[in-house]
């Protein structure tokens, strides 16, 4: 594949490290002060101009995640975590709206540059009047903690979809945020979801009426930028019946010797027909070849399939971040609802990550279907952990779980943890696992015909994921293929 | 175009080639027979860079460089083939975009432009077409399902394709239907010229019916026994190694 040669050879030459996208914008923050406590989540709900209900839902949240303790089931091994030791709050200080391209933060726009972001984007991300032309994909870019800018609204509004940062759907949507706040992934869900319920800053909302096929796809990019803050996304993405929607999540850190942390939670919510595909090229900073620095990602997704017929497709190829945990996970409660896992986790040098998903069966005739694909490579940890849960009711329940592991050298780990746990007779579950590695014969095929060892790696790792990579809109699945070559260069030979 | 003097490989302790001496002119096709295990794969192997097998002795020079020298791509992208005696199989990965990765890939290394996916797809498919393959071959992952005779064919195909300079067939006869012979016979004569030379590793006569070499080696023991022109294949189809072997002990 000649882009990924092209790609090595960019990042060799801009990248120390390896890590492409470990540029650090220099851009005026406003922080809160450092550590966690009610004071700080009150200011986080002031700064915001929050209704009341949902200062209180934050406090509630506060105090329960108080009195819970840090899970510590996965396969996972790091320093405990000072909670008090981050900044929770950090914003670009706010100045009036450019005018053009040329009054904005011109490392503002470098960001975005580095990002990849299309020229006719970076505009509109910036914040530029009027400067909305059509390429077809609508972007809102969270920086630190706060939304930067959410590009196509007016396109979108036309149809009725609703694409904002969710701290102004709580302005402006007050009925839908708290209607469906919550709903998916309770404050108490979960050590790390309570932390996010109680400090969450910014992240996306999404509505999509009754009826409407979004007409484009919905992307964000998240990227933790200023020092020593805790990155706490909130997303909500709501179909109501027959509505479906697209949506792409790319991330980026920069390198840093400390580890950042990162808690994200993701609540989807499909109705009667609606649709809800979640994409993510997940590349926030790994740490360096010795593991030093990198993100700490601790993420709950959960999508409810409340209506009949519904779909939720998650789809995840994650290359970074030091330390993941993460079980993008459906909740299969409308009669003849579908959930789909389709995961690339690629880890080298001193990465872990922990990852799978949960099914829970709860209508008729509800089927699932889990495709992870595991790479480990250097001294990296990879496990895969999935739940599948057939209720009772759940009669005609089908799910089909594979599950493959490529490894990558000898130090690093592959491991696969299947929970199933079936309480209906006629339901149909399978499971399917396999291990394998490179082989040094497909390594030398592929160099006799002329592809050099990294090109051959890049070659045959993407083929073996490529059940999950086809499930990508068509431009991610390029860059994916890219980043899953340069995660893991100099991993072999 | 290849010139090897006693070269000796080993695959751990274990010496396989044992002095092999050999020159294949330019534009000259040479076959290579013997018994099985008597090392014609190893010298396949070790003359294209595979990882397992230690030259402990001697040289290889192709085109007048120090081919032991080189890493397999750097050999590839200078025009040497192997088609292997057992193609490997790669999950996933499309036929038609590793062959186009390979193709452009040489294609750089030769200073040429890449070719882009709709230039190589026509040149595939009329390839593909000549060979007799059918078209969803370039659509199927690399060898994945592929019948013996399929991957052979497969293997002729990616030589055609990359136009070496010296190709080296394993054992490519074996497995094909009387008709993919011919079709493979054909693929190579189509590619002599004065700048192409091939080793062409075979068990039988029938292949040298359709490609007929400059010269016939036997190799036994891991070393060169016995040389000469297109007859003595056939006189070692009649008598079998036995007797040569003997002499040459
Ligand atoms: N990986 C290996 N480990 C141990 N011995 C090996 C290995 N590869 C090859 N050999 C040995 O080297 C010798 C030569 O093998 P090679 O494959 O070169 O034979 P060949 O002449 O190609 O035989 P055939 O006609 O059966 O294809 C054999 O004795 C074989 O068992
Ligand atoms: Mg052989």
């Amino acid at each position: 594949m000649p882009a990924i040669a092209e790609t090595l050879n960019t990042v060799q030459s801009v990248a120390d490290n390896g890590y492409k996208w470990g540029f650090e914008t220099d851009i005026e923050m406003e922080f809160a002060p450092r550590g966690l406590n009610t004071d700080i989540v009150r200011l986080i709900s002031e700064r915001k101009g929050e209704p009341a209900w949902l200062l209180e839902w934050r406090l509630a949240a506060f105090s329960a995640w108080q009195g819970m303790e840090e899970p510590v089931w996965a396969l996972l091994n790091y320093p405990k975590i000072d909670y008090q030791d981050s900044y929770y709050y950090a914003a670009p200080k706010k100045k009036a709206g450019p005018a053009s391209l040329d009054e904005v933060d011109p490392e503002l726009l470098r960001m975005y540059e580095k990002l990849g972001i299309p020229v006719s984007e970076r505009a509109i991300l910036a914040g530029v009047e009027g400067a909305e032309a059509r390429p077809p994909m609508a972007v809102d870019a969270v920086f630190d903690s706060v939304s930067v800018a959410t590009t196509f609204r007016s396109t979108l509004a036309k149809s009725g979809v609703i694409f904002c940062p969710i701290s102004e759907a709580v302005r402006e949507h007050p009925e839908l945020v708290r209607k469906y706040l919550g709903s998916v992934v309770p404050p108490t869900d979960n050590y790390f979801a309570a932390l996010n319920s109680a400090v969450f800053t910014d992240g996306s909302f999404v509505f999509i009426p009754k009826g409407v096929t979004c007409p484009m796809e919905l992307s964000t990019y998240f990227r933790i930028n200023a020092k020593n803050t805790g990155q706490f996304e909130r997303t909500l993405i709501v179909c109501e019946e027959g509505a479906s929607v697209s949506y792409l999540e790319g991330c980026t850190a920069p390198m840093r010797d400390e580890n950042q942390l990162h808690a994200a939670v993701v609540e989807l919510v499909v109705l009667d027909d609606a649709k809800i595909k979640y994409s993510t090229v997940q590349n926030w900073y790994p740490g360096d070849a010795q593991g030093r620095g990198g993100i700490y990602n601790f993420v709950t997704k959960r999508g409810a399939c409340r209506g009949a017929r519904s779909k939720i497709s998650w789809t995840q190829v994650e290359t970074g971040s030091a330390i993941t945990w993460k079980y993008p996970s459906c909740v299969l409660q409308g009669e003849g609802s579908v959930g789909e896992f389709y995961s690339v986790a690629l880890t080298n040098n001193h990465q872990q990550a922990d990852t799978g998903t949960k099914m829970i069966h709860i209508g008729k005739n509800t089927t699932s279907t889990i495709v992870s694909k595991g790479i480990s490579a250097g001294h990296s940890n990879n496990t895969y952990r999935g739940l599948v849960r057939i209720l009772p009711k759940a009669a005609g329940a089908r799910n089909h779980t594979q599950c493959d592991s490529l490894l990558i050298g000898d130090l690093c780990g592959a491991h696969t943890v299947p929970y199933i746990e079936c309480r209906n007779p006629g339901a149909k579950v399978e499971h399917e696992a396999t291990t394998s590695k490179i082989s040094e014969d497909q390594l030398f095929y592929c160099r006799q015909r002329g592809l050099s060892q990294e090109d051959a790696v890049g070659m045959i790792v993407n083929g073996f994921c490529r059940e999950v990579l086809k499930e990508l809109p068509m431009e991610f699945a390029v860059e994916a293929q890219k980043l899953l070559a340069v995660s893991l260069e100099g991993s072999v030979g | 175009m290849l010139e090897i003097k006693n070269l000796h490989a080993s695959i751990g302790e274990k010496p396989i080639l044992r002095g092999i001496t050999l020159t294949v002119p330019d534009g000259q096709v040479h076959a290579i027979m013997g018994p099985n295990g008597s090392g014609k794969s190893t010298l396949s192997y070790v003359l294209s860079g595979h990882s397992d097998f230690t030259v402990t002795d001697g040289t290889a020079h192709f085109d007048g460089t120090d081919l032991l020298a080189m890493e397999p791509e750097a050999r590839a992208q200078a025009g040497l083939f192997l088609a292997f005696q057992a193609p490997v199989e790669l999950p996933g990965v499309g036929n038609a975009n590793f062959l186009r990765t390979a193709l452009n890939a040489v294609r750089k290394a030769r200073g040429e432009p890449e070719l882009d996916a709709a230039q190589f797809l026509k040149l595939a498919r009329a390839e593909a077409k000549r060979l007799q393959m059918p078209d969803d071959m370039l659509k199927r992952n690399v060898n994945v399902g592929f019948s013996g005779g399929e991957k052979k064919r497969n293997e002729v195909l990616q030589m055609t394709m990359l136009q070496p300079k010296l190709a080296i067939l394993d054992e490519t006869d074996s497995g094909l239907d009387i008709d993919a012979l011919k079709i493979v016979g054909d693929g190579v004569n189509a590619l002599r010229s004065p700048g192409f030379s091939a080793l062409v590793i075979t068990h039988h006569q029938r292949l040298l019916d359709h490609i007929v070499p400059d010269a016939v080696h036997v190799l036994a023991h891991g070393r060169i026994v016995r040389s000469g022109g297109a007859d003595l294949a056939r006189a070692l189809e009649a008598q079998g190694y036995a007797q040569v072997i003997a002499e040459a002990a």
